[in-house]
């Protein structure tokens, strides 16, 4: 998708015959969209910033306080942590998923018949919401009566989201489980555009299938690689449901990450103006990301961070 | 690989491959499956690899009994009037972005575009205020409204590129004629543009059935809970009653995975629409 500058559109020229009635549409056709925008995403946006200047418990009146909000979060220590947090599963997703998701999309994109069914198959988890994928697996990874007493071996049967060390890990591959089906998707799309003559041309050259991988393939699909990539940052700021649903934070504060920092200290806490605060960074650090990403990308390429919503 | 094709030597690495992540998905659904087919008792007496001695679907008529019917419903309310407003007012808005020449409305679509960058969680506490303050608390209506406000950006840009594709001699011969902007809309934009409303609508669709964070905040009573979010509440009510959890879970995954049967290629391109090249 191009969303370049140059995407102002072509102007309607106004000499059409019979210059006595209007010929094209009203500037008011855009109105409609224009106000759910404005009343239920413009206003909210320009409203977390105004709400982190004062302090609010949810109920009651809200009422100026300065910076207070600001110097109180920017000063705690769980917030920080949240913000490490967001970062390593940020990079570890993106370590775990990216290259898994590229190589399903090159097998998908085979025409063998078993690749076929096979696909058909890895669509499975795009069947259910976050939410459900976080209770299935919740319910997989009890201790006592999960998966890991199944197989009768010792170092399976973990606490895997009891254990501050592993539960942060643990929802990492749930994440993988969930979201690469998606971006594998993207990569098929991405590796059946490439022209076929490229291939022939190197096995003429007597290129294996390794080199052609690396030379064709991987070049080719940069874009895709860019856009996935993109989404698979960007979205690592919105793992709410999952994170929420499996450990709500726990255990202590070991998967906190910062959407679900937002949450609790708004929702449980009623602290609302720190709520709005970290909001504020969460929006800062996504709209940073997707612009530096875009501006690597040499195209003009913006993604929607709607995934998750 | 498709790069091996013509070739002799099979993929064996690529079809190992292959079949290991077929474990690694078909594992945890194949357990949830199992799991919601036993009795509570067996699932603490048996071992959850192997099929259930006494197979049974009490777990998912438990589910059913419990208003189940009732949350797929308000999902359904949701998530079709928030789909059918967003493709009305953003198919306007798309015609009239791409036949003005006017300086507003190119700049309420550069203001629509920024908002692709904004990440709705990140409003919360704003709509929060704003939905209480309104009286929509515990309604669907709060759930509807910040849908589509979301949801108008992506919707409009990928509507206006493909409005942006239908000839300008179309639409010059039909205002030749004497048709006025509303019956351009109705029996020119539409019709052309059906593919791209098709392919968004499920988006956005996709989007909103999938929502968990605006239920979870602006809703509270059980009237007004929608799929997802119920799933977490049985989590709480029937916290022991891990089958009924579980087929709980399966059902709510029938209606994407029948829309999955019935438009495999639409449900694909709809998921990732505007992100492919």
């Amino acid at each position: 998708m191009r969303r370049s500058a140059s995407n102002v559109p072509r102007t309607q020229t106004s000499g059409v015959a019979g210059g006595r009635r209007r010929t094209g549409p009203t500037a008011w056709m855009a109105a409609p969209a224009l106000v759910f925008f404005g009343a239920f995403a413009l206003i909210p946006l320009v409203g977390v910033v105004v709400l982190s200047f004062t302090q609010w418990d949810g109920l009651g009146d809200i009422q100026f306080a300065g910076l207070t909000s600001w110097r109180a979060t920017l000063a705690d220590p769980v917030t920080h942590s949240a913000l490490g947090l967001t970062l390593r599963v940020m990079v570890v997703s993106w370590v775990v998923q990216a290259p898994i998701s590229l190589l399903l999309g090159v097998f998908m994109a085979g025409r063998q018949r078993y690749r076929a069914v096979l696909a058909v198959l890895y669509f499975l988890p795009l069947l259910f919401s976050s939410a459900a994928i976080g209770i299935g697996f919740k319910a997989m990874l009890d201790p006592v009566f999960g998966l890991s007493s199944a197989l009768g071996i010792k170092w399976l049967s973990q606490d895997w989201l009891g254990n501050p060390t592993l539960a942060l890990y643990t929802v990492i591959a749930v994440i993988a489980w969930a979201f690469v089906p998606f971006h594998s998707l993207l990569y098929q799309a991405g590796v059946r555009q490439i022209p076929r003559s490229l291939y022939e041309a190197a096995m003429i050259d007597g290129a294996g299938g390794w080199t052609q991988f690396w030379r064709i393939t991987v070049p080719q699909l940069r874009y895709t690689i860019i856009t996935s990539s993109t989404l698979m940052l960007v979205g690592s700021l919105t793992f709410f449901d999952l994170f929420y649903v499996m450990t709500q934070g726990g255990p202590g504060n070991a998967t906190r990450i910062l959407p679900l920092d937002m949450y609790l200290t708004g929702f449980r806490s009623f602290q609302m103006g720190k709520a709005a605060v970290i909001s504020v960074i969460l929006s800062a650090i996504g709209l940073t990301l997707s612009l530096t990403l875009n501006r690597l990308s040499g195209a003009n390429r913006m993604e929607s961070q709607m995934e998750g919503m | 690989m498709a790069t091996l094709r013509g070739r002799a030597r099979p993929n064996i690495v690529g079809g190992a491959l292959g079949w290991i992540w077929l474990a690694i998905i078909a594992g945890p659904i194949y357990y949830m499956v199992l799991t919601s087919l036993r009795t509570q008792s067996d699932y603490y007496a048996e071992n959850p690899l192997i099929p259930p001695g006494s197979p049974t679907i009490a777990a998912y008529r438990l589910v059913l009994e419990n208003d189940f019917m009732r949350y797929l419903g308000n999902s359904l309310i949701v998530t079709l009037s928030s789909v059918a407003v967003l493709l009305v007012i953003c198919l306007m808005a798309s015609y009239a972005i791409v036949r003005t020449a006017r300086k507003s409305v190119q700049r309420i679509f550069s203001l629509f575009m920024l908002g692709l960058a904004i990440p709705a969680q990140a409003t919360i506490v704003p709509l929060f205020y704003m939905i209480t303050e309104m009286h929509l608390y515990n309604t669907l209506a709060a759930l509807i409204l910040p849908s589509i406000g979301f949801g108008v950006p992506i919707t409009v840009l990928i509507l206006v590129n493909f409005v942006r594709d239908i000839p300008r001699e179309l639409f010059e011969s039909m205002t030749v004629d004497g048709a006025g902007p509303w019956r351009v809309l109705g029996t020119l934009v539409l019709p052309l543009a059906r593919p791209a409303v098709v392919t968004v609508g499920i988006y956005d669709a996709l989007q909103v059935w999938n929502g968990f964070l605006f239920p979870l905040v602006l809703t509270g009573k059980p009237e007004v809970r929608v799929l997802p979010y119920s799933l977490f509440t049985y989590q709480g009510e029937h916290g022991s009653n891990t089958p009924a959890i579980l087929a709980a879970v399966m059902l709510s995954a029938l209606p994407i995975l029948a829309a999955y049967i019935i438009g495999r290629r639409q449900l694909v391109a709809g998921l990732t629409a505007g992100f492919g090249k």
